[in-house]
């Protein structure tokens, strides 16, 4: 009688069947789990408000990215009662569906980000960026105040539209024509291109973050995109209900 | 002889690596001149610089060698290539001092935030360095050597291919110089352990394929009619850590001139590709890749035979086929559906079952040697890495139930575990394959010293015990503090008040850190004078490494 060890020499034996048993005990996982994400439509909540990054904020969230603010600031609220409490409503999926990559993050050194638009105003955010501790004096967070003495680079932001609309976010020809210009636009409050800007991104935040004139420094675009994060949802009228899919 | 009479030719793989660097070379060179950012002006002069060397050495080795290729056999007694072996020996030894350092100097940052002095050092720029630098720059080379060993011992035949293995290995510790530096000037996806951009992962990608060629090529002239069972844990990790890296990093680069790119998945997809990715890095790349030093090191060092044949071949599919399934518990409660977490849990939990046949199987392996544990430090470090992976693969799947996750998740104790593994399981186990592997194929009697040895292994305990202690103290510390309630239903404490209660443990956490590294540093001293002076074995025939370069 072969018994189950003796069948079990075809893959002791042979590389390549091997090989052929390995690739399909280890795609079942994979498969199962992330293929779903694409097709169920309850993994994407129907939202209204959530748009784009402006191209200034886009160029903040690089920066973000760049100096891997993730490894200690989680932007993700779970449904959690001293979280909901601490940093506001829980983070919803349609809330980081145009973020390539996701920055949700996996430690809290620091507090969660996820809701921390608006909730400082952006001389705090300056000076505590510059130093951390000359605004809370226990932060262990490491000091950008380089970031305020480097202007962004407005010439590129075109093609980092174009390649986001390739992976899927939805600019316009509009938008990604006007790009250099709407990212000059959001620190200059008042002016036409800034109405411009405004009709492109509705409830952008059109303001001189740094406090500096002249062309936007990274300071500029990343305080723009801290004060944008988790304020595109309005939590009055959103309706949980709606999504029971 | 014959062989002196044969006219000397270029070998195909000689002549289409020369071309194949020559065109890097020229495409590196026009790289610099047209790089959108300085990183990639730098990165392609590297790479320039690499591919006019690799030429050169080709040339210059194919000008010194004899005409003939090494012979497979001398005297009937394999001709094993352990120049690429002893290559990525030393280079797990430095990178292994390189990510500790690293590892201790961010582990202070977060006590000392004043030691964050310049962009380049600062700690979201260094951290990347330090998990790159310890999990595939050290973990990465002592499984490359050992692989390569391995699979020649077992399979009693020469390394396949001539340039391919050195293309392998000296491939990959350019891959790191490029990631690695590339960390410190701001070049990176903030994909947690994927952090290389497009270019380090399109290189990682062809010395990836290079590397299942040779080792698979080698498994298929094998003289022995079964594939050994570490052989199985090496190809499982090679396949896998393939499928997990193209699946993670595709990516579409801003300019074919430029660092920058944009990841082809998004939010919640991306979250569930990245810990699918994150998750099997650690199954495959720090488990099944380390289970396989195991599995040949163990019984080798205790001169026992494996303890059941029949759990390995459990051990092995049930292992395989698990891990894949639990990476969404790095997402529970999180924007991710709910039946995506349950599953991730669910296997998870039952992640639990194989990872401790496989302690038993390589625990019970020391049945009627155990005495060995008193005399010999290298086979205790080897037990006790098997002992830290039992305790890391119970507190994993216990982290990983849900209500346990709302309490560990984003805390120090996440830290803390992964570090119990990294540091209990793959550097001991590494350290011990080390310890064996250098004599071995610096064809040495024995190693320098078994007293530093033993000083290693109780320094780097030490320091172990000290930093998961630390870790599980100020994690649960953390956890409680976020959730603390006064009596009239408010929040007790700020968010800056756990920030502060840190501090503490953070400088025993380093304290433990400079110890395991005080540790490295001592093994490094021993392993270098084991090679300069260590006295030659006998045992061996010393033909064996003639071919080696």
């Amino acid at each position: 009688m072969t018994t189950f060890w003796d069948r079990h020499k075809i893959f002791e034996k042979n590389s390549i069947v091997l090989i052929v048993g390995i690739l399909a005990v280890v795609a079942i996982g994979g498969l199962v789990e992330i293929t779903p994400l694409f097709y169920l439509k309850s993994t994407i909540e129907k939202v209204d408000g959530i748009r784009p990054y402006t191209p200034l904020e886009l160029a903040g969230r690089n920066i973000y990215v760049r100096e891997g603010c993730y490894l200690c600031h989680s932007q993700m609220i779970r449904p959690l009662r001293d979280e909901v409490e601490r940093f506001g409503h829980f983070s919803l999926a349609a809330e980081s569906m145009y973020d390539h990559p996701f920055q949700w993050g996996s430690k809290r050194t620091g507090p969660d980000l996820a809701r921390v638009g608006g909730k400082y105003s952006d001389d705090w955010h300056v000076a505590h960026l510059k130093n951390p501790r000359s605004i809370v004096p226990q932060s262990v967070m490491p000091g950008y105040a380089f970031l305020a003495s480097t202007e962004v680079d407005t010439t590129q932001i075109a093609d980092h539209l174009r390649t986001n609309r390739i992976v899927g976010v939805p600019y316009s020809d509009d938008e990604i024509t006007n790009a250099s210009a709407d990212m000059k636009a959001q620190v200059n409050p008042d002016t036409p291109e800034a109405a411009e800007l405004l009709k492109r991104y509705p409830k952008a935040v059109v303001r001189n973050f740094d406090g500096k004139d002249g062309a936007p420094t990274e300071l500029d675009a990343l305080v723009a995109y801290l004060q944008m994060l988790g304020t595109l949802v309005d939590f009055k009228l959103y309706n949980e209900k709606a999504n029971l899919r | 002889m014959n062989q002196a009479l044969t006219s000397k030719r270029i070998t195909i793989g000689e002549g289409g690596m020369i071309a194949l660097f020559t065109v890097m070379a020229a495409l590196c060179v026009l790289g610099v001149i047209k790089a959108q950012d300085s990183a990639f002006a730098f990165h392609a002069a590297i790479g320039a610089a690499i591919s006019a060397w690799a030429v050169f050495a080709i040339i210059t080795r194919f000008s010194s060698r004899p005409a003939a290729r090494p012979p497979q056999e001398i005297n009937g007694v394999p001709n094993y290539n352990f120049g690429p072996v002893k290559f990525c020996s030393f280079m797990a030894m430095f990178w292994g001092i390189a990510g500790f350092s690293v590892g201790l100097y961010i582990a202070l940052e977060l006590a000392f935030p004043g030691l964050n002095v310049a962009q380049w050092v600062n700690f979201g720029r260094l951290r990347p360095l330090h998990t790159s630098a310890v999990v595939f720059a050290f973990g990465g080379n002592v499984l490359l050597a050992t692989s390569f060993y391995v699979v020649q011992k077992t399979s009693r035949v020469r390394l396949a291919g001539d340039l391919a293995p050195w293309f392998v290995v000296i491939g990959y510790n350019v891959f790191i110089l490029i990631a690695g530096t590339g960390y410190l000037l701001g070049v990176t996806q903030s994909k947690e352990y994927a952090e290389p951009e497009w270019y380090a992962d399109a290189l990682l990608t062809v010395v990836w394929v290079t590397y299942l060629l040779v080792f698979l090529m080698t498994l298929v002239k094998r003289k022995e009619p079964h594939i050994f069972v570490a052989n199985w844990f090496y190809l499982a990790f090679i396949i896998t850590i393939a499928v997990l890296h193209l699946g993670n990093n595709p990516a579409v680069p801003v300019s074919w001139f430029g660092s920058k790119s944009y990841i082809a998945w998004g939010g919640v997809q991306d979250a569930m590709f990245q810990w699918w990715y994150g998750h099997n890095a650690v199954g495959f790349f720090l488990t099944a890749g380390f289970l396989a030093i195991m599995y040949y090191f163990i019984p080798k060092r205790a001169e026992r035979p494996i303890y059941s044949y029949r759990l390995s071949i459990i051990h092995f599919w049930a292992l395989i086929f698990l891990y894949i399934w639990a990476g969404p518990h790095h997402l529970h409660y999180t924007a991710l559906p709910d039946w995506t977490q349950t599953l991730g849990m669910t296997f998870s939990i039952m992640l639990w079952m194989p990872s401790w046949g496989g302690m038993i199987n390589g625990l019970m392996t020391l049945s009627g040697a155990w005495d060995k544990l008193r005399t010999d430090p290298v086979l205790r470090m080897l037990v006790v890495s098997v002992a830290f992976y039992g305790m890391s693969t119970f507190e994993g799947p216990m982290m990983a139930i849900k209500v346990v996750n709302s309490l560990s998740h984003y805390t120090d104790w996440t830290v803390g575990h992964v570090h119990s593994g990294a540091l209990g399981w793959v550097g001991f186990v590494s350290f011990g394959a080390l310890y064996c592997l250098v004599p071995w194929v610096w064809n040495r009697k024995q190693l320098y010293s078994l007293k530093l040895v033993n000083w290693h292994f109780w320094i780097a305990t030490l320091g172990i015990v000290l930093y998961i202690s630390a870790m599980w103290v100020s994690g649960i510390l953390q956890g409680l503090m976020w959730r603390a309630y006064t009596s009239l239903g408010f929040l007790e404490y700020s968010f800056i008040e756990s920030v502060e209660a840190m501090h503490p443990f953070y400088i025993i956490r380093a304290a433990g850190g400079g110890l395991f590294l005080c540790g490295a540093l001592i093994m490094a001293y021993n392993l270098w004078m084991t090679v300069r002076t260590g006295e030659s074995s006998e045992t061996q025939p010393s033909v064996a490494l003639q071919a080696a370069e």
